[in-house]
């Protein structure tokens, strides 16, 4: 039995509240108006007087002068302009790092989307037009992404550094057109490579992602000359005037810019791409889903892995011609204030060769008959371990004073036998070999060959990789009892033996796996922490291209053109290392942010339809079941109903009673590699 | 290096895969012995910093053992889990679960008593040199100087040996008394030095420079020396104030000759 609510006591008490508010602003009025300041009482006279007190016409007459003043003012071109706490450089440095971060994946996914569908296209394997469709997905909202922080670099370039940009924009400006026609043009391909998916006939739509890469290759060739300029100038007077603006974009880093960013772009851009796979895969509801994210997040960390390797080589190769471009810029970086930061750069690459090596050993347990590898994973974890120590090895060591009286320096004298160039390129060599024999383990896992010189196929694999090894070690040994011209040109046989022998293998993999006995492989059935891994091998390869990219840019010290355009602003020191590291992991933290957002935009293609939900929906409005690839449902164009015009696994076009997907005769849980 | 640490570790990692021990004890027993080797193995004490890195990575390794392999995993939580959760283990429990906090208190105090130590300092070694330098009223570009007499080697080896041992006076008569006379930094004044001064025979000195940064870092001395590579630690001179010219670039000859290092060239584009 309820009881009757109090109404008279509630109702009294929310009187007597409103009642004691009312009574706290009338107090606190009056108590204000008391307190006020109140012209005194004027006597007649003083009323007649006149209104303008002396005063009252010293301060008019003041701001009068100041207007006038002001009216008089020459024009005066602003240096610089500051923003607020946290200042100019750092404000540029984040969106700056930002745009590129965005800039990069959406450079970099074209590249690895069309050589999938292309892959699609030739074996007539309708899943890797699938796997490039979802990894295309991403673009769309990254793109926009892109444009509006590369719209807010140049707005802040122009407001902060006006005068600096003015010059950069007379050395350069006959590239500024081509740049704003290309990024047009980009957009349009872009745009049609995706709106156009199972749109276009294959040939077309290849074309079409063709001239997407080739665009998007020439915007990053344009804008990396502005970038390298500032630290390698040439094709200027020693004033700074222009004599050539051609030298002034080949200058020395430009090429090895270039080369570099489409390696480390496709790095990148295949680990982003594998996180959102594992992203959706710890989301995943059905196994059907968790088999088809778990394949985008091994063929996204396989691109990143494909990037990962020749990476050293293309950044051995810019800091050469770093070190060739200024001595001083070469030594600040390798053995002065930023060789500090190569230690961290060491850790992080360390950390990415476990990570890759790591989660090809986890995917093992997917595949039947990976077992007999499993003995080969111990020996080769040992391996990048000491390898992995080798490399993050300093040389000069941060030491204690007292520790630095033991060492009677800032070098151990035997691990400072570690921090040399011949310890760091072996390590690095025997690093890149052991994950490409992880992976030649990896494919080998669920094949078994048919081929009757198996057995001496296999032996000469197993010599190719002792000679590049024993190569590798060779000379590393011998680098110690050579001169320094000599030992730099060990890298090149360390290199030539390294690449020889991954050439060699796969080929010999290729013909060797040919009608192979395939096992099966039970996509999705895989570790969750595997999944964690290909996230924190993202988080570690965006975190190193802010690292990486703030030591090319910080090298140019107290210059904005280095050796010609000297920075006068308040910015002009070099930030201490800790708090460099603090700005790159706020722009990381950021840029995951920003992607997450991304990722969350993307996944909502995958989404029931709101009247669907909730039971609602007209039947008219009911999409074809497309749901056996999960994320090309709600496609864009693919969606169109019954006897809607689609790609078939043929790789041409057919049309099909119920869409994109029908044509799919095994489900994606049994998959082979 | 300290064998006998290192034989004891070997030796009872022997021991622990004959009785073929559990998972969690073998790679506790990694761990432990990689932290002692690291810290008692070599004469000369690793710094704190390196075998912080190489802890951290041995960890991460370790990690990567267990997890890699479902049944290594099990086997490596099972003993945990038991101890957490089996009554005949409460006691142990109890005293663990006691002991983290009276560790981590004793590490406060540890620290709260420990002698005033100066701060970490990164010296470089070899710091950047400036794009140019003027000794004797002469201004030497340092990105592309090279030794004026170093052709002489090919061109007329005679006045080279001559200058080498122009070279060899002047070291004998100036540097070896901190750098030595074998050019390993233990002259007979380096121990009163802190840091000892520079060997020369290490791959990792001399031979990884030009010779124009030689010159520098003999003209200028400490005073000359930038920030980063702590002026304050150095005792070098400024030999521009005592040496000529020539004479310090025959010294230069002298020093690659005596160790057989080669100069690193100058690098064109």
């Amino acid at each position: 039995m309820s009881r009757k609510p109090p109404v008279l006591p509630i109702l009294f008490g929310v009187l007597a509240m409103v009642a004691v508010i009312v009574a706290s602003f009338k107090f606190l009025s009056t108590f204000d108006d008391k307190m006020a300041f109140k012209s005194p009482v004027r006597t007649k006279a003083s009323v007649e007087a006149p209104a303008e007190t002396p005063r009252a016409q010293a301060l008019r007459e003041s701001a009068e002068a100041t207007a006038a003043k002001e009216l008089e003012k020459p024009y005066e071109e602003a240096e610089y302009r500051t923003v607020p706490r946290i200042g100019s450089r750092v404000a540029i440095w984040i969106v700056a790092q930002l745009h590129l971060l965005f800039a990069a994946f959406v450079l970099a996914v074209p590249i690895f989307a069309l050589i999938i569908e292309f892959i699609g296209y030739r074996t007539k394997d309708e899943r890797y037009d699938k796997l490039a469709y979802e990894f295309t997905k991403l673009l769309s909202a990254s793109f926009a992404f892109t444009a509006s922080l590369g719209a807010g670099l140049t707005f802040m370039l122009i407001i902060l550094y006006p005068k600096f940009t003015n010059y950069l924009m007379s050395v350069f400006s006959p590239t500024f057109l081509p740049y704003v026609l290309l990024f047009f043009a980009e957009a349009g391909f872009l745009y049609s490579y995706y709106y156009g998916w199972g749109k276009f006939s294959p040939r077309v739509h290849l074309f079409l992602g063709l001239m997407l890469n080739v665009v998007g290759t020439a915007l990053m060739f344009i804008a990396n000359a502005w970038l390298t300029f500032m630290s390698t100038p040439a094709g200027i007077a020693e004033s700074g005037a222009v004599i050539s603006t051609w030298e002034a974009i080949t200058n020395y880093t430009w090429m090895p810019i270039n080369i570099h960013r489409i390696i480390a772009n496709v790095a990148f851009g295949g680990s982003i791409a594998a996180a959102y796979a594992a992203f959706q895969f710890l989301q995943a509801k059905t196994d059907e889903e968790r088999a088809h994210y778990d394949w985008m997040g091994y063929m996204g960390n396989f691109v990143a892995i494909c990037g990962l390797l020749p990476l050293p080589f293309a950044g051995y190769w810019l800091a050469s011609e770093i070190y060739a471009f200024s001595q001083t810029m070469g030594l600040t970086m390798m053995g002065g204030a930023f060789s500090w930061l190569f230690i961290i750069q060491a850790i992080l690459i360390g950390n990415l060769f476990l990570f890759a090596n790591w989660y090809l050993w986890l995917g093992m347990g997917r595949i039947k008959g990976a077992e007999r590898y499993r003995s080969f994973i111990w020996p080769m974890l040992v391996v990048i371990t000491i390898c992995f120590a080798i490399w993050a090895t300093p040389r000069s060591i941060l030491s204690t004073t007292e520790e630095i009286q033991a060492m009677g320096g800032s070098s151990h004298p035997m691990l400072g036998y570690l921090g040399v160039m011949s310890a760091k390129n072996t390590a690095v060599n025997i690093l890149i070999l052991t994950t490409f024999l992880s992976f030649v383990l990896y494919r080998r896992s669920g094949k078994i060959p048919t081929v009757s010189w198996a057995k001496q196929a296999n032996f000469v694999q197993f010599l190719i990789f002792a000679g590049a090894a024993t190569t590798v070690i060779g000379y590393g040994i011998a680098g110690y009892f050579v001169d320094a011209k000599t030992r730099i040109g060990f890298s090149v046989p360390q290199v030539g033996s390294v690449l020889a022998a991954l050439v060699l293998v796969t080929l010999i993999d290729v013909f060797l796996l040919r009608k192979a006995e395939t096992a099966e492989t039970n996509w999705g059935k895989i570790r969750p922490i595997s999944q964690y891994l290909l996230i924190m091998l993202a988080v570690t390869f965006t975190w190193l291209m802010g690292l990486m990219g703030y030591v090319r840019a910080g090298l140019r010290q107290h210059w904005h053109v280095f050796g010609v355009i000297r920075d006068t602003s308040v910015d002009a020191y070099t930030p201490t290392l800790g708090f460099a590291t603090q700005v790159v992991s706020f722009t990381v933290l950021v840029f995951f942010a920003l992607i997450g957002f991304i990722f969350y935009l993307t996944g909502l293609t995958n989404r029931k339809k709101y009247q669907e939900l909730k039971g609602t929906a007209p039947e008219s409005s009911t999409a074809p079941d497309l749901s056996a690839a999960p994320g090309l449902s709600a496609a864009p164009g693919l969606s169109a109903g019954p006897g809607a015009t689609a790609m078939s696994a043929s790789g041409g076009l057919s049309t099909g009673a119920s869409g994109y997907n029908t044509a799919s005769n095994e489900p994606p849980s049994t998959l082979k590699t | 290096m300290n064998w006998w640490v290192l034989i004891a570790f070997v030796a009872v990692m022997l021991v622990l895969r004959w009785r073929r021990v559990g998972i969690l004890t073998w790679v506790a027993a990694w761990w432990l012995g990689m932290f002692l080797v690291l810290n008692y193995v070599f004469v000369v004490p690793v710094p704190v910093s390196v075998i912080k890195i190489y802890m951290g990575i041995i960890s991460l390794s370790l990690f990567a053992f267990v997890l890699t392999d479902s049944r290594r995993m099990s086997e490596f939580w099972q003993p945990i889990q038991a101890f957490v959760v089996e009554p005949r283990y409460r006691p142990l429990l109890v005293l663990v679960a006691l002991a983290i906090p009276a560790l981590v208190a004793f590490r406060i105090y540890a620290d709260m008593t420990a002698t005033p130590q100066a701060p970490f300092f990164a010296r470089t070694v070899h710091p950047a040199p400036p794009d140019s330098i003027t000794v004797h009223d002469s201004e030497l570009a340092l990105g592309t100087a090279d030794n004026p007499y170093r052709e002489l080697e090919t061109s007329n080896p005679e006045e080279f040996k001559e200058r080498l041992e122009l070279g060899r006076a002047i070291y004998y008569e100036n540097c070896f008394y901190c750098h030595g006379d074998l050019m390993a930094g233990a002259g007979m004044y380096a121990h009163a030095l802190n840091p000892i001064p520079t060997n020369f025979q290490d791959p990792g000195t001399i031979a990884m420079l030009r010779e124009a940064f030689l010159f520098w870092r003999i003209s200028k001395g400490a005073p000359g020396m930038p920030e980063e590579g702590g002026p304050w630690q150095s005792a070098m001179p400024a030999w521009e104030n005592f040496l000529t010219e020539e004479e310090m670039w025959n010294v230069i000859l002298f020093l690659y000759d005596f160790t057989g290092h080669q100069p690193r060239a100058v690098e064109m584009h």
